[in-house]
C-alpha cells in the first residue's frame, strides 16, 4: 500500500453549475477514495436545499463544509454561501468573511490557491461552466504546485466564459467534456483502490 | 517547513513584539492569504522584506494590520438571525430594566447599526447601552462615521425587509453623492471602543454578547479562550449570538449554555453556570 496519488478534488463552477454538479456527484460510488470539494457561486441567501435533494439521490455523503472539519475521502463538501472556504495544511477547513474576490464569495480562486498549498501534487483541480473568470488564477497555481488541472470543454459547457478564462491562463493538463471529467475521476478512483487505499 | 513558513512565523512574532498584535493563533491559511495579498498589492517580493517594512515604517504597519484583520459584513447579514432576535430574544430582554449589549469584533459597524434599528423599532433602545469593539482602528473609525456605499444600501434594505423590519428602511439614512449616511440618533447609545479579543479582558454584566464570524478565524485554543471571556462577561440568563457557521458545541463551555435557537446560533447562558 502506498499513498494515493490524488487525495482531493476541488471543483469550481458558476452559472450552469448545478446540473454538472448533479451529474458528477450522482456517479460517485459509496466508497469513493477522494474528497470532493465544490465551490459553486450562489446567492448569499441560498437555502442549501439543493444539497438535501442531491443527498437523497446519491450514494456518497454530501454536506456544507464546517469550520475546522477534518477533510475525509468519500465525502462531498460544498462551500457555504457568503463565506470564503480555505483549506489548511492540517487538512481542515477555515471559513472567512473577507472581501469578495472576482465579485464572488465563496470565490473559487481562494479555495483553489489554499488547496494547492495544502495538497500540492495530490490535488486535482477542475473548472467547469460559468459566466465569470473566477478559478483561472487558482487553477494556474494548482498546476504550478504539481497538481492535475482539468477544464470542462467550453464547447459543451452551458456557459463557456469561465472554462475559456481558465484555459487561457492556466493551460490545463486536460480539456474534457463533463462525461470525460467524470470518467477520468472514476479512473483515478480505481487506481487508488488498486493501490489498496480505501 | 518551507521558507515561507519560516518567514511567516518570524513576521507574526515581530508583529506581536513590535506592536502587541498577536496573530499566531489565527488560521494559518487565512494569514498566508492575507500576507500574499499585501505583497501583491504593494509589489513587495517576500515576507522577509515585508517584515522590514513592518518594523521600520509605522504607518505602513497600520496598513498591514488593517489587511490582516478586516472582515466584510453588511447590515442585517443573515436576516433570519435578526428575525429570531426580534421574535425570541427581545421579549426576554424586556424583563431587564437596563440592557447592556456587547458587539465584539464589530468591524465597520454595519451589524451594530442593524441592532440599533431593531431595538428602536421594538421600543427599548432608550434603555439599552451598546458597546461596539474592534482592534482594527481603521474599521472602528469607519464604523463610528456610519457612512456606507449607496450601492450597498439596496441589499441592506432587502435584508432589513426579510428580517421583519417594520418601517421604511430609507427613514434611517439620507443619501449624499455616493454615500448613505445613517441617522445620528442611531448611535446615541453606542460606545465605540478599541478592544482586542486576543489580549484584552471582560466586559462585565452584559445581557447580550454578539460576536459573529470572528471566531472562525481563530484556532481551537484561542476560540476556547474567547468563549471563556464571553462566558465571564455575560450575566446568568444572558444571550450569546454567533455567526451562522459557529457554535458553542465542542468548546469547553458548551454545557454552560442552552441553545435558544440552534439554527440562528443564539445561546442562553444557564442560571446554574
Amino acid at each position: 500500500m502506498r499513498a494515493n496519488k490524488y487525495e482531493v478534488i476541488v471543483f469550481g463552477t458558476s452559472a450552469g453549475g448545478l446540473r454538472v454538479i448533479r451529474s458528477l456527484v450522482m456517479s460517485l460510488p459509496a466508497n469513493f477514495s477522494m474528497a470532493l470539494i465544490i465551490i459553486q457561486h450562489l446567492s448569499d441567501a441560498s437555502p442549501g436545499s439543493w444539497i438535501d435533494l442531491l443527498e437523497r439521490d446519491c450514494k456518497v455523503l454530501i454536506k456544507e463544509a464546517d469550520e475546522k472539519e477534518v477533510i475525509q475521502s468519500g465525502i462531498v463538501y460544498v462551500a457555504p454561501p457568503n463565506y470564503h472556504l480555505l483549506i489548511e495544511r492540517d487538512r481542515t477547513f477555515t471559513l472567512t468573511v473577507d472581501e469578495r474576490v472576482n465579485y464572488a464569495r465563496p470565490a473559487i480562486d481562494v479555495t483553489f490557491i489554499s488547496a494547492a498549498e495544502a495538497y500540492g501534487e495530490h490535488l486535482i483541480g477542475v473548472v467547469a461552466t460559468g459566466a465569470n473568470f473566477d478559478g483561472a488564477e487558482g487553477l494556474k497555481q494548482i498546476k504550478e504546485m504539481g497538481g492535475m488541472t482539468i477544464v470542462q470543454d467550453p464547447k459543451g459547457a452551458e456557459v463557456e466564459a469561465m472554462p475559456r478564462a481558465a484555459i487561457a491562463l492556466a493551460k490545463p493538463d486536460r480539456i474534457l467534456t463533463m462525461e470525460g471529467i467524470i470518467k477520468y475521476l472514476l479512473e483515478v478512483h480505481s487506481v487508488n483502490l488498486a493501490d489498496g487505499n480505501p | 517547513m518551507d521558507i515561507s513558513d519560516i518567514e511567516i512565523e518570524s513576521f507574526l512574532e515581530a508583529m506581536d513584539k513590535a506592536y502587541g498584535y498577536d496573530f499566531r493563533d489565527y488560521s494559518p491559511a487565512h494569514i498566508r492569504r492575507r500576507l500574499y495579498h499585501v505583497l501583491n498589492t504593494y509589489g513587495i517580493s517576500s515576507i522577509s522584506l515585508l517584515q522590514h517594512h513592518l518594523l521600520h515604517d509605522h504607518s505602513f504597519a497600520q496598513k498591514i494590520l488593517h489587511n490582516l484583520s478586516i472582515r466584510v459584513t453588511e447590515m442585517f447579514r443573515d436576516p433570519g438571525f435578526y428575525k429570531a432576535l426580534r421574535e425570541t430574544v427581545i421579549p426576554l430582554l424586556r424583563t431587564w430594566s437596563y440592557v447592556k449589549i456587547w458587539h465584539a469584533g464589530c468591524s465597520t459597524g454595519e451589524e451594530v447599526y442593524s441592532m440599533a434599528i431593531l431595538l428602536e423599532e421594538e421600543g427599548i433602545y432608550d434603555r439599552c447601552q451598546l458597546y461596539a469593539t474592534d482592534f482594527n482602528q481603521t474599521a472602528l473609525s469607519h464604523a463610528k462615521e456610519g457612512i456606507y456605499g449607496v450601492d450597498q444600501v439596496k441589499k441592506y434594505a432587502r435584508n432589513y425587509q426579510a428580517s421583519g423590519g417594520t418601517a421604511d428602511f430609507s427613514d434611517y439614512y439620507y443619501a449624499q453623492y455616493e454615500s448613505a449616511i445613517f441617522d445620528r440618533r442611531l448611535s446615541k447609545n453606542i460606545v465605540w471602543a478599541d478592544h482586542n479579543l486576543v489580549t484584552d479582558g471582560v466586559f462585565a454584566e452584559m445581557q447580550v454578547v454578539i460576536c459573529r464570524n470572528v471566531l472562525i478565524y481563530f484556532n481551537r485554543d484561542l476560540q476556547n479562550r474567547v468563549h471563556r471571556l464571553f462566558h465571564d462577561s455575560l450575566v446568568k440568563g444572558g444571550f450569546l449570538c454567533l455567526g451562522s457557521k459557529e457554535s458553542v458545541d465542542f468548546t469547553e463551555i458548551a454545557t454552560s449554555y442552552d441553545a435558544l435557537d440552534k439554527r440562528q446560533r443564539i445561546y442562553r447562558k444557564t442560571y446554574k453556570s
